[in-house]
């Protein structure tokens, strides 16, 4: 029997005006199958996870047709803290996950709304630690955990009752790489040792297809394929290129095939159909060269660049009273039309980089020196608007520069997510006084491919216009396809910056994905193909091998 | 709120014995009026916070307290007529009519200032304290849902103090002029409302609705739990033996009068005793 069975499901949202979130949606999810959701932004798989909870349309309202039974249970009528016995849900963020205030108690919490004896409740505990490897943390407080921390015991509560199912709704877009794939690998050995069935709606589906049975993708709510991954990666090549993954990409430009489900069958491809990539055991990424520049390197490009010099942060610390050390002496300067992303784990320093970059938080040590203003994107585009009209938060003039005029009327909290960035990036960049640094915090989480790349646009066009650009990312991909220099950012420290190519080239976590195919740079798919192609017509039947170098990748 | 596990006798009893013990030393205090038993009710609230290692958080609640205790006295003076040592003619003043600031008015509002001090000093030992799940857990038997509403409420502060920060950090970022303290504040207020239903969808799908009265769970009494425990008990015994002898009489009205005399200081002395007692057990206080 399947663990989820859905049968020509409609919904609305009570205020969507009638609009289908998602349309005549037939699906069976069995016992133990690994299942992607994949789609844009708006494309129904948040609406589909819901309803699969039963948080549709009980706690949503809204107009729905169809059935949706999970595990023996009609959604109809039983209600999501039924449905919770049998399909453990997580959602995108963290913070509002979880509601208890140590780690023990919010395991634990599930359990006890379903009556279990305490003997019962403590043995699903620390077994649902054990899983998750989070035993260490469960006498810690709830608020004192880093937001990997708190996604893993929030996961760890939806699964403390060993539900059948669990569904995700994009769970690692708040998490940085490391703790990303970290929380994918529990799943990943949640499926293959418990059984348990997984339904995980996400962006980056390079990271998850690997581990993928099958993958749905939705397209304005309904179905519009459903195939194992390496059928939807065919089919993503033809009909939706935003959703292929760079690796697909990347064998789809070079003229490849089959394309690779994940970065190991993509090297095992390679190395049967290019002798020369086989004969440069091309497993092995680069370690590259030392990315700290010397001291004379840095005094020398200082003097050239002087002049172009926007920003420049030397030594700074910031140490919180009473708290950690989020920066220990780090230094940067960002020089007029440079992009630049900042990356590194979370809580490695690069919000409050940004922060006493743009003067919203003041240094406990070092100097901080300006040729005009640093305008600040923080991660929450919401959080600029403050009035009830669109048109009040900005004058006309700026409104219609930022193409977002026809909008005027409605209120900012309607506004789509792409719609939201451009409004806060515009009310960023307006005043009397235009800035001289943009800087963007987090910009592209929860961001599908095709914003993504509307937002590269955009940001060039500012850089375009001698204004330097800083962009604060765990995105490796956005990194890749927007920065020219990349500063990798570890414990407050900055441990390596130079051009991104040689950053993200050499990286195992900080990497793309095509890097990581060709273990090394080219970072993009299109550079990538390049340089395969120029292999393949080089490369000779004995073995002959055309060495990779990062300078191919240069455009 | 401010909760967190430290290595402390406090920290390691049971989350209802706890609680009790600073509802039990609050409740003296707003019993028994007499100066003296109240600054050393003070002192004693000050040392156990000292003691279970949370003395910056409790220090924090007690500056916080002064002001509003200030504030008590200053409105008592100015409000009640009773007392009849006139230290200060203001006149006619309207609305209040004709104010005379009196002695005992003054003396009776400084002590109900001390015992707000007190009661609020209590409060900040008891969040950083006493374990709010743990609290939870014992009280959930008696109303499940109040327990929870109140444990959510307690984790929700932090959660929102956060987001108002984010806020005012994003309105910090507008080159424009900043926007109005109104507008801002409805926006502080629709995302509290955002962070609610996110916080009752996160219930719904981890079972609260089908909730149902949980077991009892049996667990054994530490030296702590009986230390608390008999400690409170102690202070209450001595708060109701001080009220039923007349050991410690104090009255504001009409007159300023009360013993200053060998009684007050002994039963001032012992509260102290009774509550600190239990901190001189430092045997398996460690976290778990």
């Amino acid at each position: 029997m399947s663990v989820l069975s859905i049968t020509s499901l409609s919904y609305a949202y009570p205020e969507g005006g009638g609009r289908l979130a998602v349309r005549d949606v037939s699906l069976d999810i069995e016992p133990g199958e690994f299942v992607v959701l994949a789609g844009g932004s708006g494309s129904g798989k948040s609406t589909l996870l819901r309803a699969s909870s039963g948080l549709v349309p009980h706690f949503h309202g809204g107009t729905f047709t169809g059935t949706v039974i999970v595990g023996g249970m009609d959604t109809r009528g039983h209600g999501p803290a039924e449905i919770a016995a049998v399909a453990g849900t997580l959602f995108q963020d963290p913070e509002t996950q979880v509601v208890m205030g140590t780690v023990r108690a919010e395991l634990a919490f599930p359990l006890e709304n379903r009556g279990w004896s305490g003997a019962a409740v403590a043995r699903g505990v620390e077994e649902a630690a054990l899983a998750l490897g989070i035993a260490g943390l469960l006498d810690r407080p709830t608020h004192e955990l880093s937001g990997g921390e708190l996604q893993r015991v929030a996961l760890g509560a939806a699964l403390a009752a060993r539900p059948a199912l669990v569904l995700l709704d994009e769970p690692t877009s708040q998490l940085d790489p490391v703790a990303g794939d970290e929380l994918l690998g529990v799943l990943r050995r949640l499926n293959e040792e418990w059984g348990t069935a997984v339904v995980l709606a996400e962006h980056r589906l390079e990271r998850c297809l690997g581990a993928a049975d099958r993958v749905v993708a939705l397209r304005d709510g309904a179905i519009a394929c459903d195939a194992d991954p390496r059928a939807f990666l065919d089919w993503a090549g033809a009909q939706a290129p935003e959703l292929q993954t760079p690796g697909a990409r990347l064998f789809s430009l070079a003229g490849l095939g089959p394309a690779p489900v994940a970065v190991k069958d993509a090297r095992w491809t390679l190395r049967r159909s290019i002798p020369g990539f086989a004969a440069r055991g091309g497993s092995a990424p680069h370690p590259g060269p030392a990315v700290q520049p010397s001291r004379a390197a840095l005094r020398r490009a200082r003097r050239e660049t002087e002049h172009l010099e926007r920003v420049r942060l030397d030594g700074v610390w910031v140490e919180h009273r009473e708290g950690p050390v989020a920066l220990r002496g780090a230094s940067l300067s960002l020089a007029a039309g440079e992009t630049v992303a900042l990356m590194g784990r979370n809580g490695a320093g690069k919000s409050t980089l940004l922060r006493v970059a743009a003067g919203l938080q003041d240094p406990t040590r070092g100097k901080v020196s300006k040729a005009g203003r640093v305008a600040l994107l923080l991660q929450h585009p919401g959080d600029y608007f403050v009035r009830e009209r669109v048109g009040d938060e900005l004058s006309d003039e700026r409104l219609a520069a930022a193409g977002l005029a026809h909008l005027a009327e409605r209120h900012p909290r309607d506004l789509s997510g792409g719609e939201r960035q451009r409004l806060a990036l515009a009310i960023v960049l307006g005043g009397d006084e235009p800035p001289s640094v943009v800087a963007l915090d987090e910009p592209t989480r929860g961001m599908d491919r095709a914003r993504k790349a509307g937002l590269v646009i955009e940001l060039r066009r500012l850089a375009a216009e001698d204004i330097a650009v800083v962009v604060a990312t765990h995105d490796a991909e956005f990194a890749a396809a927007l920065a020219s220099r990349t500063v990798l950012l570890g414990d407050g420290v900055v441990v390596a910056d130079a051009g991104t190519d040689e950053v993200l080239g050499g990286g195992w976590y900080f990497a793309t994905q095509t890097a990581r195919i060709l273990g090394g740079a080219p970072l993009l798919p299109e550079q990538g193909a390049e340089v395969l192609r120029e292999l393949m017509a080089a490369g000779e039947p004995d073995g002959a091998p055309a060495p990779i170098h990062p300078e191919w990748a240069k455009p | 709120m401010t909760y967190r596990r430290r290595s402390s006798p406090l920290h390691a009893a049971r989350a209802a014995i706890a609680s009790l013990w600073c509802v039990a030393v609050s409740g003296v205090a707003l019993g028994l009026g007499h100066p003296a038993v109240l600054l050393a009710l003070f002192g004693a609230v000050l040392v156990a916070g000292r003691l279970a290692r949370v003395g910056r958080e409790v220090a924090r609640g007690a500056l916080f307290a002064v002001p509003f205790g200030v504030l008590i006295a200053l409105v008592n003076a100015l409000v009640v007529r009773e007392g009849v040592t006139v230290l200060l003619a203001l006149g006619e003043l309207p609305p209040f009519g004709q104010i005379d600031v009196t002695l005992e008015g003054l003396t009776y509002g400084a002590v109900f200032g001390l015992q707000a001090i007190v009661v609020v000093t209590c409060f900040a030992l008891h969040s950083a304290a006493v374990d709010p799940d743990d609290l939870l857990r014992a009280f959930r038997r008696i109303s499940f849902r109040s327990a929870l509403t109140a444990a959510l409420a307690t984790r929700m502060v932090p959660v929102l103090a956060r987001d108002a920060r984010r806020l005012a950090d994003a309105q910090r970022c507008r080159p424009d002029a900043p926007a109005p303290r109104v507008a801002v504040l409805r926006a502080v207020a629709t995302g509290a409302l955002d962070r609610a239903a996110d916080v009752a969808a996160t219930l719904e799908v981890r079972g609260y609705g089908a909730a149902r009265r949980p077991g009892r769970v049996v667990r054994p009494w530490s030296r702590h739990d009986a230390g608390f425990a008999v400690s409170l008990i102690a202070v209450v015994a001595l708060a109701v033996a001080a009220a039923i002898w007349d050991l410690a009489p104090f009255e504001a009205y009409p007159r300023v009068s009360g013993a200053w005399n060998a009684d007050v200081a002994i039963v001032a002395g012992a509260l102290v005793a009774a509550a600190l007692a239990p901190f001189a057990d430092r045997r398996g206080i460690g976290r778990r």
